[in-house]
């Protein structure tokens, strides 16, 4: 920004330019601007260390069971001890513990997911961005298929087949996801195959792999990344759920989404075994989503998703 | 708009194919009918003569052929644990999924038409802002999540509402509002670009001009024209609001497929599983198609472009 402007003679050193105050203002603006995905980020952050450090900041082990106090109200209700801050379930397990234990898996599986999904969508959305013709019609005609499949019948059905474990649900999870990147990578890269540079690149001989991943790709991260985040929301949600019926993660491992399904049995007398699990997804995916929503404002506001 | 129907219908055949292909690796690739079918004490004859019986011997296309001929007819064999066609059961618990998916979609639009109408018409106001945030924690929530909350308030609490089942109005009310909340954020998301967009129109400044009340504005001619890529998405999102009310059903113990499907899946009664998985894909197939071919009436540039 400090570069000499036309009809400007540059007397001074960029250092000192009086630009400069300006400019860290404008910066501090565009901070601001994002203010909710930073302090969602900083929420993710302690979210994810509090679950990180969970052996040093639970009170309890999260399968030590307590018969005498169970169904125990927070410590605020009438009835509630100080011992157990959000209250017992019902073999008396303390509820903090458990909440704070419980996202781990929710949050390892959301991450691994996505991991899996990126990497299969992008994949075939740049081979069929890319290739057009044949290759594009078939990636197209599966991603068809998939995106009319509702998502949780899928997830349902293969993990009935399977059989729920950790590594089958990042799995199925994975799998079921990809179509969405596919098809956002798919349409970008259709769009860069048009531009100079890579007539240029071919032009000098380079391979189409080289072009695919040296000189497409690149153009892709944020993208990527911006779908990458807030997915991870909703492979939580959907993770969440399958536990809730079930079917996903299983007792006594502590998750939200089975800590929510165990605690709706007990719904008529004693809410709080269901809420706080079910607040602790909510706030995660609210964090994520707003997170997901800034990055992409800050990255590239014109990204259409 | 010949060549478009047919150009759709073709498409349309090639994913029904690839959902029965689908439907039909589910149970026979990814696992063992026979494991699932027989005791775990079983031997390795029993076994043999099961693997037989169920034509399993046999080369996978010659097994999908005969599952995919069957299906056509609307065999998908009996269900293990009812000793019933799982075509009959599954088709008897259509209706109350078909009267929940319509009923969420109208909470839906109820919740979302004014608030993105009004959003669109206060920009960058206080109301905008709240309908913005409103939406994005609408986003986030867990519908399973916010069903429970809603029967401990409205059911365990206040004692208003019946907690779960199926019969009077008052059991539609929680579980459609639950289902409608899940599809409400991104459609009054749609609404407020959509009336945006439409507001800065040469067509709306006409109509100012001419002095029309500026509701009638906004009525007649701003949300009419919003409507379009708003009914588009919907449809589009029509799976998507199945996959909610799969979630919102089992909440609320709602006697539709999904509870069946969840059932059976606990049962392992995989031939109901199967039924299920491809009617329900079949129904999203026929309405995509139905609202791709509306567009296409409507919009002269789609059914060229597409």
């Amino acid at each position: 920004m400090s570069a000499v402007r036309a009809g400007d003679v540059a007397l001074e050193s960029p250092g000192a330019s009086p630009a400069r105050p300006q400019e860290a203002e404008r910066s501090l603006q565009r901070l601001w601007r994002v203010k909710w995905g930073l302090a969602a980020a900083l929420l993710l952050l302690l979210i994810v260390v509090g679950t990180l450090a969970a052996p040093l900041i639970a009170p309890y082990s999260p399968v030590e069971v307590d018969i005498r106090h169970r169904l125990g109200p927070p410590a605020w209700m009438e009835g509630g001890k100080t011992d157990h801050w959000l209250g017992t379930d019902q073999i008396g397990r303390d509820l903090l513990s458990r909440m704070i234990y419980g996202g781990r898996v929710s949050l390892l599986i959301g991450v691994a997911a996505v991991l899996v999904s990126s990497t299969i969508g992008v994949l075939l959305g740049l081979a069929a961005g890319y290739f057009g013709s044949r290759t594009d019609w078939i990636i197209m005609t599966v991603i068809n298929v998939m995106l009319t499949f509702p998502f949780v019948l899928l997830a349902l059905s293969v993990i009935a087949v399977l059989g729920p474990s950790l590594v089958n649900m990042v799995i199925v999870l994975g799998v079921a996801g990809w179509p969405l990147y596919a098809r956002v990578i798919r349409a970008e890269t259709m769009a860069i195959r048009e531009r100079d540079f890579i007539t240029a690149g071919r032009a000098l001989g380079m391979s189409h792999v080289r072009i695919i991943f040296r000189q497409i790709l690149p153009n892709l991260i944020s993208v990527i990344v911006v779908i990458a985040t807030l997915q991870v929301a909703s492979v939580i949600i959907l993770e969440s759920f399958l536990s809730f019926l079930g079917l996903g993660v299983q007792p006594p491992t502590p998750a939200w989404g089975n800590m929510l399904g165990e605690g709706r049995v007990y719904m008529l007398n004693s809410w709080w075994i269901a809420a706080f699990p079910g607040a602790a997804i909510f706030v995660t995916t609210l964090a994520i989503n707003l997170m997901g929503n800034s990055l992409r404002d800050w990255l590239d506001p014109h990204m259409k998703l | 708009m010949k060549g478009y129907a047919l150009r759709q219908l073709l498409q349309l055949a090639v994913v029904i194919v690839g959902i029965s292909m689908l439907a039909f690796a589910i149970l026979h690739v990814i696992g063992d009918p026979v494991l699932l079918l027989l005791p775990q004490n079983a031997g390795k004859e029993e076994y043999e003569r099961y693997h037989k019986l169920l034509g399993l011997d046999k080369p996978i296309y010659v097994q999908y052929w005969k599952f995919a001929s069957r299906a056509v007819q609307g065999d998908f064999g009996t269900s293990w644990y009812t000793n019933t066609p799982a075509f009959k059961l599954v088709l008897e618990r259509m209706p109350p999924t078909l009267y929940l998916t319509t009923a969420g979609l109208v909470m839906a639009l109820l919740i979302s038409l004014p608030l993105g109408i009004l959003a669109a018409l206060k920009r960058h106001s206080f109301v905008d802002s709240l309908c913005t945030m409103g939406a994005v924690a609408g986003q986030a929530m867990p519908i399973f999540w916010l069903g429970i909350m809603l029967i401990i308030i409205f059911a365990v609490r206040l004692r208003l509402l019946p907690a779960s089942g199926y019969g009077t109005w008052q059991h539609f009310l929680m579980p459609a509002f639950t289902l409608g909340a899940f599809l409400a954020p991104i459609t009054m998301r749609l609404v407020r670009s959509g009336v945006i967009e439409v507001m800065n129109m040469e067509y709306i400044k006409t109509a100012r001009a001419k002095g029309m009340a500026e509701w009638r504005v906004v009525i007649k001619h701003a949300f009419r024209n919003a409507c379009i890529p708003v009914i588009t998405v919907l449809g589009l999102q029509f799976g998507q609001l199945l996959g909610g009310a799969i979630v919102t059903e089992t909440v609320f113990a709602w006697p539709g497929v999904a509870t069946l499907t969840v059932d059976s899946i606990r049962n392992q009664d995989f031939p109901v599983v199967q039924c299920a998985v491809v009617l329900l894909a079949l129904i999203i197939v026929a309405i995509n198609f139905v609202v791709d071919m509306i567009v296409g009436f409507v919009d002269p540039r789609i059914r060229v472009g597409g």
